[in-house]
């Protein structure tokens, strides 16, 4: 076995996803290491939400391996389930529940006690600067503020990995940067923080980051890393040049 | 149990927070079992029929009087020429015509018996049925109050069923009130489409959303999602039984026979049926037009081959066979029987184990189609 195995909590080899004749992830191997940010970047259609899917249990590999927080995507999926947080790109909030409803309900899925969810949400609320929205109906919140709240409902039961589908789409760029300051927070309770993004800019502040092209992954290292090794100023950069073709 | 009771809190928050989707939840049964038990009748008013008479007696005018004073019938001519009721029915006049021969009143009062004939328009069977067993009602009722020995309808009705003599005594329903036999039929319909069309469309409601991805990555079992999804479901229907219930009971003055508990166990037994269809059609379906029009599909065939609207035993053969293989059919049987027979466990347990078969089979294939993970 590898020798970072106790520092990494995902580890992936050869994983594979097809659909007909269609390759949407052609054998990528990774691993991700507890307590980091991990960027999973990638053009749209490169295959970053297929990779997620199969890592949250949502979607049987084709073929491969991959252990997420110790156990096997193939034989122990439930147990994965409960050591994650996910938010997907699709809305995941309940539009008729109001901001407590949301989190409660999501808190009482996860076992926490009734005390604990109290708790916890007047905590995420206070900390998200929420508070005020409490009772109110989701779909009356603006788009920033549902996605802070998705995220907090992801993260409610401190799992050991949250996977964050595309968190920052659609979102304006102060929430963005208060978003980020949110995945730090979360980064330093340790909790590893899976993200994926078609911002290059945010790719910046990940510890580590992959690049998916046509369903294989190209590079990855820190961002330092992959600016040197592709002499480029930034991700943006060694992106724009993975993805026309250029490989090493 | 603790994870049920917070897909429970959660699903009856919707529910209650959807003011539209409730009133239609609540008001629509109470429309429904007014309209239909008023609308859906086998009784028939003012059929139209002619008199042929030769006679003109004491005899043949009280007869005449008799079929006048019935609500069901009314008179629409008056002749004393067989040529004319035979006009009468070609030309669409009347969907009877009573002929009595000359000399009925003689015969009457010396053999103490005399033949009438009544011949039917028969284009709709079912209104030519009806009639004839109207006709009979009131011939013999006239028989009876008039001390005479035997009026008789000797000429064959075109329908074949015209025949007097018989003695017929009606169980359960003594008056023949159509309302009595329809709204048990009706409960039967309302709760069907509330469990099945409510429970398919929550399931592929949550799909359109997104949400369900976000319950499939959580550890909610399939077992906590299926009875989470159901429960209010089933709460839901049987409430809207019960107002049933009252309504049959106080309003229509349905008489009970049997045991209350039981109706509820045997409803409750097909709500499984209904639920776990609504649920099993969500598995296959991606919007909820697609789950409304698969739901609506096969329900409208369980319905129309049900026997509510027309007697399983005037289907054709190969009909009846399929009703052997629709749970609405048996719920409406074993349910009539129970309220208008007062039947027990004893006399339904063979129908009643079909029931709960059909629960089970449908459930099962329910909780092996819903899938957390895609394959």
């Amino acid at each position: 076995m590898n020798v970072n195995s106790n520092a990494s909590i995902i580890e992936v080899q050869d994983l594979t996803r097809v659909f007909g004749n269609f390759t949407a992830v052609d054998r990528i191997s990774f691993e991700v290491r507890r307590g980091e940010i991990f960027g999973f970047l990638g053009a749209n259609g490169a295959g970053k939400t297929t990779a997620i899917r199969m890592l949250t249990g949502l979607l049987i590999p084709t073929s491969g391996r991959a252990e997420v927080a110790g156990f096997d995507v193939f034989t122990h999926p439930e147990s994965i389930k409960k050591n994650i947080g996910y938010m997907s790109q699709k809305f995941s909030l309940f539009n008729d529940l109001t901001v407590f409803e949301n989190l409660r309900f999501y808190g009482g899925i996860y076992g926490l006690s009734t005390r604990d969810i109290r708790h916890k949400t007047d905590e995420l609320l206070e900390r998200l600067d929420l508070a005020g929205v409490r009772d109110r109906l989701i779909r009356d919140l603006p788009l920033g503020w549902k996605q802070k709240l998705a995220f907090s409902t992801a993260v409610i039961h401190e799992p050991a990995i949250v996977f964050l589908d595309e968190p920052t789409g659609g979102v304006d760029p102060i929430t963005r940067r208060q978003f980020w300051d949110l995945m730090y927070e979360t980064a330093d309770r340790g909790t590893t923080v899976f993200v994926t993004t078609h911002y290059m800019d945010e790719a910046e502040y990940c510890d580590r980051v992959s690049i998916m092209v046509d369903g294989r992954i190209d590079a990855l290292g820190t961002p330092a890393g992959l600016r040197k090794t592709y002499g480029a100023k930034n991700v943006d950069e060694v992106f724009v040049k993975l993805a026309r073709g250029g490989s090493v | 149990m603790r994870i049920i009771f917070f897909i429970l809190q959660k699903e009856f928050l919707q529910i209650f927070r959807n003011r539209l989707m409730l009133g239609f939840i609540l008001v629509v049964p109470i429309i429904q079992l007014m309209i239909l038990t008023y609308a859906a009748t086998f009784e028939i008013r003012n059929i139209d029929f002619f008199v042929v008479d030769h006679d003109h007696s004491p005899e043949s005018r009280a007869l005449i009087d008799r079929f006048v004073a019935s609500e069901n019938f009314r008179l629409t001519g008056w002749s004393a020429s067989a040529a004319d009721g035979e006009l009468a029915l070609l030309g669409n006049k009347a969907v009877m015509v009573l002929q009595i021969p000359a000399h009925t009143g003689r015969d009457l009062v010396r053999d103490g018996s005399a033949p009438v004939s009544l011949r039917f328009d028969a284009v709709d069977g079912f209104t030519a049925n009806v009639a004839s067993q109207y006709a009979m009602q009131i011939i013999r009722r006239h028989n009876e109050v008039a001390g005479v020995a035997h009026l008789a309808s000797i000429e064959p009705a075109p329908t074949g069923i015209a025949q007097i003599g018989i003695n017929v005594s009606r169980w359960y329903n003594p008056h023949l009130d159509y309302k009595i036999y329809m709204v048990p039929g009706i409960l039967v319909m309302l709760i069907t489409v509330i469990g099945g069309f409510l429970t398919g469309m929550n399931v592929v409601r949550e799909k359109e959303i997104g949400t369900i991805e976000q319950l499939n990555v959580t550890p909610i079992t399939k077992f906590q999602f299926i009875i989470g999804k159901l429960m209010p479901f089933m709460i839901l229907a049987l409430v809207i039984f019960s107002f049933g219930l009252l309504l049959a009971r106080f309003w229509f003055e349905v008489p009970f026979e049997g045991s209350l508990m039981l109706i509820y166990l045997i409803a409750a037994t097909y709500l499984l049926v209904v639920l776990g269809l609504g649920l099993l059609v969500s598995t296959v379906t991606h919007t909820q037009q697609q789950a409304i029009f698969i739901t609506w599909f096969v329900f409208v065939i369980f319905i129309l081959l049900s026997g509510l609207f027309t007697p399983i035993d005037s289907m054709p053969g190969w009909a009846q066979y399929l009703t052997w293989a629709n749970p609405v059919a048996w719920f409406i049987d074993i349910i009539r029987r129970v309220m208008l027979t007062g039947a027990d466990m004893q006399d339904i347990w063979s129908s009643y184990l079909v029931l709960l078969a059909y629960g089970v089979a449908f459930i099962g294939s329910a909780v092996l189609r819903y899938r957390k993970a895609a394959a």
